[in-house]
C-alpha cells in the first residue's frame, strides 16, 4: 500500500477533474457542494452548499428521514417499545444493527432493543388504511410487554395513505394508561437522516421532555446530548463524569432510558456533542426551561480535558474546578503516553473523513493527536452551521424540504422556567471563553488547501483515493469494502467495525491503537502474488 | 440476565404486531438477484433510505462493496410520482458509473404511488437517457407483499422478461436458477452441473461478484455474473430447472409459458435426497450420465452420516428461515434421524406449511409450524419445548445464548460469521459441511458441559 501521494495533489484541479465527468446539472450543483478550504481575514470559511436534495441516481452515503429518527434518536433508548408501522423492512433493518450498547440496570429492568416491533403492513392495510392495525398492535405490544411508553414510527407508505398515527396514539394513551407518542418520519420527508433527527427531537420534547418533575440530587447536573453510545462511548463519559463528581440526568440518548428523558429538564447544563442531531432539543430545553448549552467534544484526549474544564468553569466551583484537573492530570499523561506509542506508525500520514453530522470534525482531533493530517472531509447530512459555524444561521435558506419540518413554537414555561445564570453571569463567563449556543463549524478549524465534500458519492470517493493515497478513510459500512478493495483501509465511524470506545480519554487510546493496526496492518503487502510481482521467470524452472 | 428478558413462554395471540420477524422486505431480494448479471447496477425507486438499507444489510452479509443507485425521492417525488426522478437518476447513472444494464426494482413508495415503470423507461429511452446498446430491466416489488425471497424471484422473472429472446433454436443449453442462495452456492450448481458434463446457464449468478478478491483493483462491475448474451440464449433453451418454488418457480414458469422452455420446480439441492433429485432430474433432462465423481461426492456424504448418526439421532431441532432452505433442510434433517420441532417462516406461502408436515408425519413428536410466523414465536416454542438446537440467521443468537442452545448460522443474514460466503450448503459437499456444523455445534457443547468424567477424547 502506497501511504504517502505520489505527487502533491492540486485540489482544486482535482475538484475540475470530478466534476468533468458529470451530466452538466449535476456539476453545477456538485460544484457548490465541493470547496477548497480557505479562510477569510476573520477566520471565516466560504459558504458550502448543504441540506440539499441528493441527485437521483447518484450513489450516496445517504439514508432517511425514519433512520435518522426511529434508528439514530430513539434507538439507543432501552424502555420504549418502538413500533415500526410500515411494511416489514423498515423496521428489519433498523433492529440492533446500529451498535447502540445499553446497560439496564437490574437484570428485571425493561429492555426492548434486542426487539424488533413491526406492524408488518400488507396489501390490505394499504389499500384499506392501517390505523386498525396499528391500534391493535399496540395492544398487543403493551399485553406482550407491559412497557411504560410505546413509540410509534411511520414509514413512507403510511404517509401516502394517510393514516393518523398520531390519533392513533392519543387513543391508545387514553386506553392503555401509559406514554403513546408517535412520530411522523416518513422517509420521504427531508433530503437525509437529519430530518428525522429533527422530528424526533420534537416529539421527545412534546411528549417527554419535562413529565417529570422530581428533583434530581447533585450539585453539578447536566444532560449530555447527540452521544449514541456506540461501542460504549457513554460508559466511558458516565465513569468520568462520575469520577470529576458531576451528575449526568440524561444522555440523549445512548444507555438512556424513558424516565432519564422525562426529568432532563431538571439539569443546569446541556452539554451538546452532535450538534446536527440534537441541537433543537438544547435550543427548546433553553426556552423553555432555562438551562443554557454549550457545544462539547469528548472525542480526542486535549478535546476531552478542554470539554471538561468548560463544564467546571460553567459551574464555578472551586472543588469542581480542583476534582476536574485532577482526573485530568491522572488521564492526560496516559492518553499521550499511548499517542506517543503509535506516532512512529501514524505520523505524517493522510486521513480522510466522510461520516455523519459531527464525528468528521470530532475525529480529526483524534487524527491530530496522532501526527496524522486530515486532507479531505465532508458530512453525510449536516447543514451549513455544521461547516461554517452557527454565525451563518440567519443567512442558511430555508428551502421547500426543510419547510416541511415542523419548528416547534416553544415559550418559558411560567412555573417552571429556570434562568441558571444572571446575564452578568453569563457575561463573565463568556468573557472568559465559554461559549454559549455556538458551533464554530468543521471548516474553521481544517486547513487551507484541504477539500471539504458534502454529500460525497461513490465516484468522488474513488477519485480521491485515486489521487491522495490516504493511509486511512473513514466512512461508513456501504463504503468499507469498496476502499479496502483499493487497498486502503476503512475505518467506520458509524459503528465503529466492532470496536470502541473511542470517547473520552480512555477511548481516544483506544483509538490510536486502532488506528496503529489498519495503517501497520501487513495484510495490504498480500495483494500481489509472487508470480505477479515477478512475471519474467514464469517460464522457468528454478528447481536448481 | 437474559437478552430477550420480556420473551415468555406464554403464547397470546398477535394479528397485528410482528416481533422479531422472520423475513424482510422485496427490494433487497431484487438488488441481491440483480447483483448476478455481469455489468449490471441495481436500482432503487424510492427513498434514499431503502437503497441505504438494503446496501448496508447486503454488505454486512457479504463484506464485499454492494452498489445501487437510488431515485431519491423527496415529498414532492411523493406527491407528483416519481418519473422526473427516475429519468433523471436513469441519466445521471449511465454517465456517471456506465453499466451495460439498469434493474430498477420498486419499493412500497413508489407502489403506492403507481409509477408506471416500463412507461418511464420508454420515455428514457425516447429522451436518450438510455445509450445505445444499454439495458434497463425491472421488477414490482412492492415492500407490503411477499418477502425478500420474493422480491428475489420477482427480479430473476424482470432478467428473463427483459432479455430472453427465441430465435426458433434450441441452444442445447439447460436454464438452471438456483434460488436466493449464496455465492457459493450457485457455484456448487454450476459445478454439479459441469460435472454432469451439462451446458447450463446460471441466472443469477453472484458468485465472483460478492466473494471476489483483494488485489488492489476495484471494478465497480466485476468480471462474473450472468451476462446478456447468456439471458438472451434462455429462451432457446432445452429446459430449465427452478431450484425452489418460492425464488425461482416464476421466472421457470415465465420461460415456459412466452418461450415453451419446459421447466421442473425442485427443492433447493440442500441436503442428501434434494441433491439427488437435482442431480437425477438434470441428468435425465441432458441426456447424461452421473459420473463416478459424483457418486464419490455422494458415497462419502453418505459414509459420514453412518460415522456419526449416534449424535444426530433424535436431537430436536427449531428453525427460522426462508422456505424453499427450511424445506430442504427439514428434509436432510429428518433423513439424519434429528427431529425438526419448531419451524416458522416468515415469507408467505400455503405449501409451505403441508410440506412440512409431509416431512415431519413419521417424528412421534408435536412439531410447531407457523407460515408468517416471527422469531419471537419461534422462542417461545423453546421455551415450552427446549430443543438441541437452532438453526436461523445470526439474529438467533440472542436465543441461542439466553436458551443455551448451540446455532448454525444459515440463511439471511448472517453478520456475524464468515463461511456463508466462501463454503456451500448446496449439494453433496454442502452436505457435509452442514453435517460438520451440525457435529461442531453440539459435540463443542457436550464438550463444554458434560461433567467432567464424561468428558470423551474419542467421540
Amino acid at each position: 500500500m502506497t501511504t504517502k501521494p505520489k505527487k502533491t495533489v492540486d485540489p482544486s484541479v482535482l475538484k475540475e477533474e470530478m466534476l468533468r465527468k458529470y451530466p452538466p446539472k449535476v456539476a453545477r450543483k456538485r460544484s457548490k457542494q465541493i470547496l477548497v478550504n480557505e479562510l477569510d481575514e476573520q477566520g471565516h470559511s466560504q459558504e458550502i452548499m448543504s441540506n440539499v436534495r441528493t441527485i437521483p441516481g447518484i450513489i450516496t452515503q445517504r439514508g432517511c428521514t425514519y433512520a435518522g429518527c426511529k434508528g439514530v434518536v430513539l434507538g439507543p433508548t432501552r424502555d420504549i417499545v418502538n413500533i415500526t408501522h410500515g411494511p416489514i423492512g423498515c423496521g428489519f433493518y433498523s433492529w440492533l444493527t446500529r451498535r447502540n450498547q445499553t446497560l439496564p440496570p437490574t437484570p428485571e429492568s425493561e429492555n426492548y432493543m434486542p426487539y424488533c416491533f413491526s406492524t408488518d403492513m400488507g396489501e390490505h392495510d394499504i389499500v384499506f388504511g392501517g390505523e386498525k392495525k396499528l391500534r391493535q398492535a399496540v395492544q398487543e405490544a403493551f399485553d406482550a410487554m407491559n412497557p411504560k411508553a410505546i413509540g410509534i414510527f411511520s414509514t413512507c407508505p403510511v404517509g401516502l395513505i394517510g393514516d393518523d398515527v398520531h390519533a392513533v396514539a392519543r387513543d391508545m394513551k387514553e386506553k392503555l394508561g401509559i406514554n403513546v407518542f408517535a412520530f411522523s418520519c416518513e422517509g420521504y420527508k427531508g433530503v437525509s437522516q437529519s430530518a428525522g433527527h429533527h422530528i424526533a427531537n420534537n416529539q421527545l420534547f412534546k411528549h417527554v421532555i419535562g413529565l417529570d418533575d422530581t428533583p434530581t440530587e447533585g450539585k453539578f447536573k447536566i444532560n449530555l446530548l447527540g452521544e449514541y453510545n456506540i461501542g460504549g462511548d457513554a460508559f466511558e463519559l458516565e465513569e468520568l463524569f462520575t469520577r470529576c463528581g458531576i451528575t449526568l440526568v440524561s444522555t440523549f440518548s445512548g444507555n438512556s432510558s424513558y424516565d432519564q428523558f422525562a426529568k432532563s429538564h431538571s439539569a443546569d447544563l446541556n452539554c451538546v456533542m452532535c450538534h446536527r442531531s440534537i441541537n433543537y432539543v438544547a435550543e427548546m430545553i433553553e426556552k423553555k426551561f432555562g438551562a443554557p448549552w454549550i457545544k462539547v467534544n469528548f472525542i480526542g484526549g486535549e478535546a476531552t480535558a478542554k470539554s471538561l474544564r468548560r463544564i467546571a468553569q460553567y459551574f464555578g466551583d472551586k472543588e469542581l474546578i480542583e476534582r476536574v484537573e485532577a482526573v485530568i492530570a491522572e488521564e492526560l499523561p496516559k492518553v499521550k503516553a499511548a499517542a506517543e506509542e503509535v506516532l512512529p506508525t501514524t505520523e505524517g500520514k493522510l486521513a480522510m473523513l466522510f461520516v455523519g453530522g459531527s464525528r468528521a470534525h470530532h475525529y480529526q482531533e483524534l487524527f491530530h493527536e496522532m501526527g496524522m493530517k486530515t486532507i479531505a472531509a465532508g458530512y453525510e447530512f449536516a447543514h451549513r452551521d455544521d461547516y461554517e459555524g452557527r454565525h451563518v444561521l440567519p443567512s442558511v435558506k430555508v428551502d421547500a424540504d426543510s419547510r416541511n419540518i415542523e419548528e416547534l413554537e416553544v415559550e418559558a414555561d411560567p412555573a417552571r422556567y429556570r434562568a441558571r445564570k444572571t446575564p452578568e453571569e453569563l457575561k463573565a463567563l463568556e468573557d472568559a471563553g465559554v461559549e454559549f449556543k455556538n458551533y464554530p463549524g468543521m471548516m474553521m478549524e481544517m486547513e487551507s488547501k484541504t477539500l471539504i465534500i458534502d454529500d460525497i458519492n461513490h465516484y468522488e470517493s474513488e477519485a480521491l483515493i485515486e489521487k491522495y493515497k490516504p493511509a486511512v478513510f473513514c466512512a461508513g459500512i456501504k463504503e468499507k469494502y469498496v476502499v479496502q478493495k483499493l487497498g486502503v483501509p476503512l475505518k467506520q465511524l458509524h459503528n465503529y467495525d466492532v470496536g470502541g470506545p473511542y470517547a473520552g480519554f480512555g477511548g481516544a487510546a483506544n483509538f490510536y491503537r486502532e488506528i496503529a493496526r489498519l495503517v501497520s496492518s501487513k495484510v495490504w503487502t498480500y495483494m500481489k502474488a509472487p508470480w505477479e510481482e515477478n512475471p519474467e521467470l514464469s517460464a522457468t524452472y528454478v528447481w536448481e | 440476565m437474559t437478552l430477550l428478558r420480556h420473551t415468555t413462554p406464554e403464547i397470546k395471540p398477535r394479528k397485528a404486531l410482528t416481533i422479531n420477524p422472520a423475513k424482510t422486505c422485496q427490494p433487497i431480494g431484487a438488488m441481491y438477484a440483480a447483483l448476478g448479471i455481469r455489468g449490471c447496477l441495481p436500482h432503487s425507486h424510492g427513498s434514499q433510505g431503502c437503497c441505504a438499507y438494503h446496501r448496508s444489510a447486503l454488505t454486512r452479509h457479504y463484506k464485499e462493496p454492494v452498489m445501487a443507485g437510488t431515485s431519491s425521492f423527496t415529498e414532492g417525488s411523493s406527491v407528483f410520482g416519481g418519473q422526473a426522478n427516475l429519468l433523471q437518476a436513469l441519466e445521471n447513472i449511465f454517465a456517471i458509473y456506465e453499466p451495460d444494464v439498469v434493474a430498477v426494482h420498486t419499493t412500497c413508495l413508489s407502489e403506492t404511488i403507481g409509477d408506471d415503470i416500463p412507461q418511464i423507461v420508454a420515455k428514457a429511452r425516447q429522451e436518450g437517457k438510455v445509450p445505445d446498446g444499454k439495458h434497463v430491466i425491472y421488477a414490482n416489488t412492492p415492500s407490503y407483499v411477499g418477502s425478500h425471497v420474493t422480491g428475489f424471484a420477482n427480479m430473476v422473472k424482470g432478467m428473463v422478461r427483459g432479455f430472453a429472446q427465441k430465435t426458433g433454436k434450441k441452444n442445447g443449453r439447460v436454464n438452471l436458477i438456483p434460488g436466493y442462495v449464496e455465492p457459493a452456492d450457485m457455484a456448487e450448481i454450476k459445478h454439479l452441473a459441469e460435472a454432469l458434463g451439462v451446458k447450463s446457464i446460471l441466472f443469477p449468478d453472484t458468485s465472483g461478484v460478492l466473494n471476489g478478491p483483494l488485489t488492489g483493483q476495484y471494478s465497480m462491475f466485476p468480471e462474473a455474473g450472468v451476462t446478456v448474451d447468456e439471458l438472451k440464449a434462455s429462451g432457446d433453451a432445452i429446459g430449465t430447472l427452478g431450484l425452489g418454488e418460492w425464488a425461482s418457480a416464476e421466472a421457470a414458469r415465465y420461460l415456459d409459458s412466452e418461450f415453451k422452455v419446459p421447466c421442473k420446480i425442485l427443492d433447493l439441492p440442500i441436503g442428501l435426497k434434494a441433491t439427488d433429485r437435482f442431480v437425477d432430474t438434470l441428468r435425465q433432462l441432458a441426456g447424461k450420465s452421473v459420473p463416478e465423481s459424483i457418486n464419490f461426492e455422494r458415497g462419502q456424504l453418505v459414509d459420514v452420516i453412518s460415522d456419526w448418526h449416534q449424535y444426530f439421532y433424535h436431537k430436536k431441532v427449531a428453525l427460522a428461515g426462508d422456505p424453499d432452505q427450511i424445506i430442504s433442510l427439514v428434509e436432510f434433517l429428518v433423513t439424519l434421524d434429528m427431529w425438526p420441532v419448531h419451524i416458522v417462516t416468515g415469507t408467505p406461502g400455503k405449501r409451505f406449511e403441508a410440506r412440512i408436515r409431509e416431512l415431519t408425519a413419521d417424528i412421534p413428536h408435536e412439531v410447531n409450524v407457523k407460515v408468517e410466523g416471527d422469531m419471537f414465536l419461534l422462542h417461545q416454542w423453546i421455551k415450552q419445548t427446549p430443543v438441541d438446537l437452532l438453526i436461523c440467521n445470526s439474529y438467533g443468537k440472542y436465543i441461542a445464548r439466553d436458551e443455551n442452545i448451540p446455532l448454525i448460522r444459515h440463511g439471511f443474514p448472517i453478520l456475524d460469521r464468515m463461511g456463508h460466503v466462501y463454503f456451500p450448503t448446496v449439494g453433496y459437499k454442502g452436505a457435509l459441511r452442514l453435517c460438520e456444523k451440525i457435529l461442531d455445534a453440539l459435540l463443542d457443547k457436550q464438550d463444554l458441559t458434560c461433567p467432567e468424567h464424561q468428558v470423551e477424547l474419542q467421540m
